[in-house]
């Protein structure tokens, strides 16, 4: 193996301010029940989260209650409640750590936070989100919305199920006045998507400027400071102002030539989500081959705004409704998420894909042994699959891991080595010892 | 004389090689692991040394491999063994082209280049089913020795159906079939089977180019010899050095290592040279 690669440590304005904006955040959910204001479920993926915000309904995610109770290493005694409830070992984790959550009477990661007013299951195509939205309104009480999105069969979403999900969104602003007692005003929503806009080009911007070599930060592990905002708190001007202080930051990086490590070695996509309760470990697995993420698709588990979509105030409930359809990675086809991830390999200039495929959710990792296939055998792309999973730590086994790992990195650096080689000897060089 | 060496940690056994310029093996050696890796690693280095007659000064670089082949302290570099399954089955049987490697905990199908360099792997999911364990659970249930488990296979005369390939369950299997008076020849028939119908699931994912050589402790097996050539469709190289490939592999590298370093030049990973 060459020289050690370090890790630079990088701890930036942009990570302090997430921080920051997260823990506020989560401070006003653990207030809003004795400051009397509502808040309501939603679930990450193709989430309106404008609409709540402009019906004064506080949103709170159990998907980021769940990974954070993961990075913080508590989800496991979670995880064994639901079991001990009944919950099979099978289930999704992140369902059971957040009903294990639940049967102890809350919902915060950390400290205490209060179950929601409203529960809205804004994606139903995964049956597990269903089932889980209907224990946590069974256990809180609360008034559940079940927000029936098609299944997005072409690259676009057709006007009948754009208009068969504003229907819904009518109903839902219609629940939500009954909630709250006030009136849905749909300027101030516009307001709220100007802000959005913003968030929505900056996140963009970000993720296009790891196209420089290196990349100013890693598009895998670092983006989940990218994600909270963007994901959890779109239409605020707080996180519109987030966004551009994160791009004049990440663009002083590229201007000085500084990515986040020593070294960029391999630059690679990756597909699935992290291994939340070993994300330090499993990055170091990585990182110490000088590989960077360039691309990854779940940094777009909110939307694909780097492609150009954007909210539209002229247009806000079917703009809302366009990106709930078309803005959600499992919605979408098996062939249209390879294409996603065959153009981030090509225009973000990767050596590599790597697929870590979770056991919590089929739903994500069905198809990613036949992605595999695809991007090796018909593309020629260097593909690594590995396994374990986002939230149950019982998944994690580090030595299966680091063997995959080490071996392929070995396998992509001997391939680069006589590429170089191969260069060398057009260039009328004689030939490289490791080629011959 | 600059020699190299390789050693190779496994979950079960340790072995080390020690080869020399014109790469034939002086030394070698094969302990089981126990519970202190790095002892383990050492000893076998030790033993090996003891095998080639030589001081440990005479060995210029070391290469250590297998799960623990970061407890080989004294070495000087680490490489996976799935790299060096590549290069030490590419050394012994030139024309291969896929590598299989059934060892103690797992089960790896590698497809190399013409250098021996690693152009894509598979491996069994975190569980024993289809490898050396597996067998071991058979052998101990059948209280026959695991150095007679094949030949016996390759008796059955109607191999029986496991319903199982979870090494803790084939156990449950097995005495049930006992118990309905099978043979022992068919019962072992049906667990090479059924471990080798698995590892066909393994070699697809990489594809079956041929040669394929069979490495590892399990290729000493005859019976598994069989019932994979039968499964793939092809014969299968195997070697008296099966066991020791990984090991073999890892002193190659070392040797070139030692070679280049003593030039001022480099030799990269997964490469071969012929």
């Amino acid at each position: 193996m060459p020289a050690q690669v370090t890790e630079r440590q990088y701890q930036g304005k942009v990570h302090e301010d997430s921080r920051r904006l997260m823990s506020a955040w989560m401070g006003e959910l653990g207030r809003a029940e004795a400051e009397g204001r509502p808040t309501g479920a939603i679930m990450i993926s193709g989430n309106c989260v404008e609409l709540l915000r402009a019906c004064h309904i506080l949103p709170m995610f159990p998907e980021v209650t769940a990974l954070q109770n993961a990075i913080r290493h508590k989800s496991l005694p979670l995880i064994l409640k639901a079991e001990q409830a009944g919950y099979s070992s099978d289930n999704c984790a992140y369902v059971k750590a957040d009903i294990g959550l639940f049967l102890e009477g809350g919902m915060g990661p950390g400290k205490p936070m209060p179950f929601p007013n409203l529960i809205v299951c804004n994606y139903v195509g995964c049956n597990v989100y269903v089932k889980w939205f209907e224990h946590l309104a069974d256990i809180s009480g609360a008034k559940l919305f079940m927000l029936d999105v098609p299944f997005l069969r072409a690259a676009e979403p057709s006007p009948a199920d754009i208009q068969y999900v504003v229907g819904q969104l009518r109903e839902l602003i219609a629940l939500c006045e009954g909630v709250t007692g006030e009136k849905f005003d749909i300027d101030e929503l516009r307001e709220i998507i100007g802000y959005s806009i913003r968030a929505e080009e900056g996140y963009s911007r970000c993720k296009h400027l790891c196209k420089h070599k290196p990349a100013p930060f890693d598009s895998y592990f670092d983006s989940i400071n990218l994600m909270g905002p963007i994901n959890v708190l779109r239409g605020t001007k707080e996180v519109a102002d987030f966004f551009d202080v994160a791009v004049a930051e990440f663009e002083g990086l590229v201007a000085q030539g500084l990515g986040p490590l020593s070294e960029e070695r391999f630059r690679t996509v990756v597909e699935g989500p992290p291994p939340y309760p070993y994300y330090k470990n499993f990055r170091n697995l990585f990182a110490k081959w000088g590989a960077v993420a360039v691309q990854s698709t779940y940094s777009t588990v909110g939307g694909i705004w780097e492609w150009g979509f954007r909210h539209d105030p002229a247009r806000p409930l079917e703009s809302i409704a366009e990106q709930m359809l078309r803005e959600n990675l499992t919605n979408r086809s098996i062939t249209t998420r390879y294409q996603q991830i065959r153009r981030y390999v090509e225009e973000w200039d990767a050596d590599a894909l790597v697929i870590h495929s979770i056991k919590s959710c089929r739903l994500f990792s069905a198809g990613q042994g036949d992605m595999r296939d695809y991007f090796t055998r018909e593309l020629g792309v260097s593909t690594l699959l590995v396994e374990s999973d986002l939230e149950d730590p019982r998944y994690y086994a580090e030595a299966q891991l680091k063997n995959r790992i080490d071996a392929f990195f070995e396998a992509l650096e001997h391939k680069k080595v006589v590429v170089r080689a191969a260069g060398r000897r057009g260039a009328g060089a004689p030939p490289a010892e490791a080629s011959r | 004389m600059t020699y190299g060496a390789g050693v190779d940690v496994g979950s079960t056994q340790t072995k080390a090689v020690i080869v020399d310029e014109a790469r034939r093996i002086v030394g070698r050696s094969l302990i089981a692991t126990g519970a202190n890796v790095t002892k383990a690693g050492e000893s076998a280095f030790v033993k090996a040394l003891e095998d080639a007659g030589l001081p440990r000064t005479a060995v210029g670089y070391v290469v250590g491999t297998g799960y623990g082949r970061y407890k080989v302290t004294f070495g000087d570099a680490q490489i996976t063994e799935i790299t060096c399954h590549g290069r030490g089955a590419q050394s012994i049987f030139p024309a291969t082209r896929t590598v299989l490697d059934m060892g103690g905990q797992d089960t790896k199908a590698i497809k190399v280049g013409a250098d021996g360099s690693v152009l894509d792997f598979s491996m069994n999911d975190k569980c024993a089913a289809g490898t050396g364990r597996f067998l071991s659970a058979a052998a101990d249930v059948t209280g026959v020795s695991i150095d007679e488990i094949g030949p016996l296979a390759l008796q059955a005369k109607i191999p029986v159906r496991l319903t199982s390939v979870c090494t803790v369950f084939v156990e449950s299997d097995i005495m049930s079939y006992l118990a309905q008076k099978k043979t022992i020849e068919d019962i072992l028939g049906g667990v090479h089977k059924a471990i080798a119908t698995r590892t066909m699931s393994l070699v697809r994912r990489v594809g079956v180019e041929e040669e394929v050589t069979f490495t590892g402790g399990v290729s000493r097996n005859i019976g598994m010899v069989r019932a994979l050539e039968e499964v793939l469709g092809t014969p299968l190289n195997v070697s008296d050095e099966g066991h020791f490939m990984g090991a073999i592999g890892a002193a190659l590298f070392a040797l070139e290592r030692a070679q280049a370093t003593a030039q001022g030049g480099a030799v990269a990973v997964g490469a071969a040279r012929s």
